[in-house]
């Protein structure tokens, strides 16, 4: 699981059916002091998370499970909206 | 299982389901003498584990879930399964 910032929303009519009312967010996977680290990918949102926003998201089947559908295809959803990062000191 | 330490803790008030009432750590993976290795990432917490802890953590839904034990856990993939003593090599 990582920490992301939502950077942008993903709109699809040609798609398989079962992404039909998914909100699909562009998140910049990013390390603990938020700096980028690797490429952007596009995850499901079911929490009403905006642009800007630091989140955390989970990758592989558990993702797919936040959809409580039969068919769930989906490997990224984001599974919460950070208010507060508490580091040590030092790294 | 990954080693790594707990460098931080992770305030949310808005999240998925099986996340709630738990705590979330922010591990750095540290290779076996102790120094940083690799990205950070952040995993659930299931062994009360505290800041600068050495930690095991399981990156794997099925493991995941028996250390949860939560029905509502169905989108926990990485865990904290154990508080690292010591490592002798």
């Amino acid at each position: 699981m990582k920490f992301g910032k939502i950077i942008g929303r993903v709109v699809s009519t040609q798609k398989v059916e079962s992404f039909e009312g998914l909100k699909l967010v562009l998140v910049q996977p990013l390390n603990e002091k938020l700096d980028p680290a690797g490429d952007a990918i596009v995850a499901v949102d079911t929490l009403q998370s905006d642009i800007g926003q630091i989140i955390y998201y989970e990758t592989s089947k558990e993702a797919s499970r936040i959809i409580e559908k039969e068919m769930n295809p989906c490997d990224a959803a984001v599974m919460g909206i950070v208010d507060d990062i508490n580091l040590t000191s030092r790294k | 299982m990954r080693l790594g330490k707990v460098i931080g803790t992770v305030v949310s008030s808005t999240k998925a389901k099986g996340y709630e009432s738990r705590k979330i750590l922010v591990i750095q993976p540290v290779n076996p003498k102790g120094s940083f290795t690799g990205t950070s990432f952040l995993a659930i917490d299931a062994v009360q584990a505290g800041v600068d802890d050495l930690v095991l953590c399981i990156e794997e839904g099925n493991s995941a879930r028996q250390v949860i034990r939560d029905a509502d856990a169905f989108t926990v993939k990485t865990v904290v399964a154990a508080i690292v003593d010591e490592i002798s090599s």
